[in-house]
């Protein structure tokens, strides 16, 4: 055979490279062995994973959200690459939350020294606004996450995603089995991108696994761990249901909004994040629409535990999932009536040949601060430190009809809408309308907005009116002192850089 | 005449509630200074309604200041910050005799012409929280021109009268609902039903809204903002009682006009109780 491939090679030099047949099994050797061919994936520990994987130091590791403060896998998978003596790995995680606290140690010992993620939490967040990283943390929103490992800023070597359950081929699922996180729209893309795909499940299950969110032809390795997640912290912290009237009266207003908007008619589509009032909304909402006849077309996103009651309700007709905001949500996708999983790229990547949030007509999201530009701000909070997720909030917003802003007027002492937000996640451009418990204010780029809510009669000022409200309660706050030192760096949708985060002065 | 349906009971101590709590729009805001504040949080309270009263927010609801005890330490402290901070209403727990109206009554009038309030300006409310209470209601009800409304207390009232709370339609409550609010009527001042304590029982809540609004009640007190809705929502009329309430105004206009006392819409009689009754109606309908 050798031969024939040299003789080749004489006659056409250009084709000298070929390599000559050398047994069936020369190139799969697993398929000699009957016990490596059906098990060639499975690994005995999460250690014998991580070696199997191929990660050596400096390389960069990922990871989803999708059981948000009920992860397990990100906080083990890094304490046991710390254990083994990895250094100098750049994490790069859909995002990370109040649960992955333990992390500021690894970011103090160089295990981690780079971070890509589109929220921080608690004392991580803390420790990264004090410097603990040198070099900055990079902000991106879930669309634009896509968007940098297709431009290839981004590259992962080996993806950690945690599955509720998958076969021994590594056909996964977060919404079959035993513990469901719901839709694995983060894990998708990463199972498409990195060099190397271990799958950390919960349970390994008969073969074929059916159906499959991460498909066998993109898993390397598979381990099966004692915990990959607890579903009911799934909707702790951000995304949960209120009873806050205040909340709820923030909510009802902007249900009004809607209904007066001009987009809402028969076949409408929506989005809410995962802000309390943002989900108390869809309620308000779903009585509208039941009192009016209206249905819509498809919800997108974050699916709600209240999006699904109004699908079941048949008030909306198709539920578009990326993520699962709790367990009711991802039930509803486990029964799979109507309820598709889509990858980040199929929800928000600008870049991505048809996203979804392109066809949304309304969404409502939530903010931190807002400015009177209507500039928004959901990563710092009001002492400067990140502490939130840019989330899908500027993908959604830059390509919906109509992005609604939800806020109380005043947060404790401090005002919610500012003259200028500290940290610019969501460009006002993309804002139409801003709800609080105090008044409405709409774009002056929308007059066409104004006037129809004023006709209906919703009590619509101008935003420098609400600020006005705001400072007459709180009074100006004391502006926040940074360092020059840059810790953040905000990534626009397209990869942009939109603004960034600075050391917070201690120094009283 | 200012419609009373709702009064939203804020503790006076909570900053976040005090500062903005009229974004709900109850139709009245009663700063509790009184059991809902602890020993040692009465002059902060104290410092934060008064600071919530003299707010530009403020202005365009009607406020009232549930103050403690005359007879104890931050009673008189309470009521000074109440009339000099501008509440429109003052609120007297544990009203027993109408001799307790006449002394707040006196204090009053001092604080007024001390910081050049107008002499009167102060409204008062009595709330009534015992069987003394109850008895006297007559007399209290007309214990002063500043009056303005009565406020049964249930919690207290049953314990006075060492009754059992049977929820429900609460037969234990009927004779001092109906006491107190005779002793309203016939003095042609407003009348408070008890506060419902179980904010997340809304079904329970409406029950007792609906027994109130039918003895006749100008609407309750309050505990919790999310209960303002459904009880402003009940107390609207119906569209077939607005629609009959404005052929009777129509009709009594024509009368008048024709120069007749009486007239008649759908064979019956259309005199002062019913044009009073259909008023009421429109006004509740304009308020929902």
């Amino acid at each position: 055979m050798t031969e024939l491939v040299q003789e080749l090679a004489t006659q056409v030099p250009d084709l000298r490279k070929l390599e000559a047949f050398a047994g069936a099994a020369a190139h799969t050797p697993y398929l000699a062995d009957p016990q490596a061919k059906l098990r060639r994936k499975l690994c005995v520990s999460l250690e014998d994973a991580i070696r199997r994987s191929g990660l050596r130091d400096g390389m960069t590791i990922s990871f989803h959200h999708a059981f948000r403060e009920g992860d397990k896998v990100i906080n083990q998978a890094v304490g046991k690459m710390a254990e083994m003596g990895f250094k100098d790995l750049t994490l790069a995680t859909s995002s990370l939350l109040n649960c992955h606290d333990s992390l500021v140690e690894h970011l103090k010992s160089g295990v981690i020294t780079q971070i890509y993620t589109s929220g921080l939490r608690g004392k991580l967040g803390e420790a990264i606004s004090r410097g603990v990283l040198r070099r900055p943390v990079q902000i991106h929103s879930h669309g634009g996450r896509v968007n940098l490992l297709q431009s290839g800023e981004l590259k992962i070597h080996v993806a950690f995603l945690g599955v509720s359950c998958c076969d021994e081929f590594g056909n996964a699922s977060g919404s079959q089995g035993k513990l469901i996180c719901g839709a694995l729209g983060y894990a998708k893309v990463d199972a498409q991108y990195a060099r190397s795909v271990v799958l950390l499940t919960a349970e390994l299950v008969p073969f074929p696994n059916y159906p499959a969110s991460i498909s066998q032809d993109q898993v390397d390795l598979i381990v099966t761990l004692d915990e990959v997640g607890d579903p009911t912290l799934i909707s702790k912290g951000a995304a949960r249901t209120t009873r806050n009237p205040r909340e709820l009266l923030i909510a009802s207003l902007a249900a009004d909004v809607v209904e007066h908007s001009g987009y809402f008619r028969d076949g409408f589509s929506m989005q809410t994040g995962s802000g309390a009032s943002s989900i108390a909304a869809t309620r308000f909402l779903g009585e509208k629409m039941a009192e009016k006849g209206i249905t819509a077309s498809f919800a997108l996103g974050g699916i709600t535990g209240g999006i699904a009651d109004l699908h079941a309700k048949d008030l909306i007709k198709t539920l578009i999932d990326v993520q699962s905001f709790d367990s009711d949500a991802a039930e509803s996708l486990r029964l799979g009536k109507a309820h598709i999983e889509i990858s980040a790229n199929e929800y928000a990547n600008p870049t991505s040949k048809g996203a979804y949030v392109d066809r949304i007509d309304v969404v409502i999201l939530a903010a931190l601060e807002i400015d009177l530009d209507f500039n928004v701000n959901v990563i710092t909070g009001s002492d400067g430190v990140l502490r939130g997720a840019s989330g899908g909030h500027c993908d959604v917003a830059a390509a919906a009809n109509l992005a609604i802003v939800v806020a109380p007027l005043v947060r404790g002492r401090l005002p919610t809408v500012v003259s200028k937000v500290t940290t610019v996640i969501t460009p006002g451009e993309s804002i139409g309308v801003l709800v609080t418990d105090q008044g409405i204010a709409v774009n002056p780029k929308r007059p066409e907005l104004a006037k129809r809510l004023l006709d209906a009669g919703l009590p619509a000022v101008g935003v420098e009116e609400l600020h006005r409200r705001a400072i007459a309660l709180t009074g100006e706050p004391e502006p926040l002192r940074f360092l020059d030192r840059i810790v953040g760096v905000i990534r626009y949708r397209d990869g942009t850089v939109i603004d960034v985060v600075r050391q917070v002065d201690e120094r009283a | 005449m200012k419609l009373r349906r709702s009064m939203l009971f804020v503790p006076g101590d909570a900053a976040g509630m005090v500062s903005t709590s009229f974004v709900f729009k109850p139709d009245t805001i009663m700063f509790d200074l009184e059991d809902a504040v602890s020993p040692r949080e009465k002059d902060s309270a104290r410092l934060l309604v008064y600071q919530a009263l003299r707010h530009p927010a403020y202005r365009d609801i009607e406020t009232a200041v549930r103050i403690n005890e005359l007879n104890t330490e931050y009673g008189p402290k309470d009521l000074e910050m109440a009339v000099r901070g501008g509440a429109d209403i003052v609120r007297l727990p544990k009203t027993e005799t109408a001799a307790d109206i006449e002394l707040l009554d006196r204090h009053i009038t001092r604080i007024e012409r001390e910081c050049g309030r107008p002499i009167g300006q102060t409204r008062v409310m009595a709330a009534i929280e015992s069987a003394s209470g109850v008895v006297n209601a007559v007399s209290i009800t007309r214990a002063s021109p500043r009056m303005i409304a009565v406020a049964l207390a249930g919690f207290d009232y049953l314990v006075d009268m060492q009754s059992e709370r049977s929820g429900g339609s609460e037969p234990e409550l009927f004779y001092a609902r109906a006491a107190v609010l005779h002793a309203a009527r016939a003095a042609g001042i407003d009348a408070y039903d008890v506060a419902y304590g179980d904010v997340n029982d809304m079904d329970g809540f409406l029950r007792e809204v609906m027994i109130a609004k039918n003895l006749g009640f100008n609407g309750k007190s309050l505990i919790h903002p999310r209960q303002i809705k459904p009880l402003h929502k009940a107390y609207a009329p119906s569209r077939e009682e607005l629609a009959f309430a404005r052929r009777v105004i129509e009709a009594a206009e024509k009368a008048k006009h024709e120069g007749l006392g009486v007239t008649s819409l759908d064979g019956k009689m259309v005199d002062r109780p019913v044009i009073a009754h259909a008023e009421l109606v429109i006004r509740r309908a304009e308020a929902a």
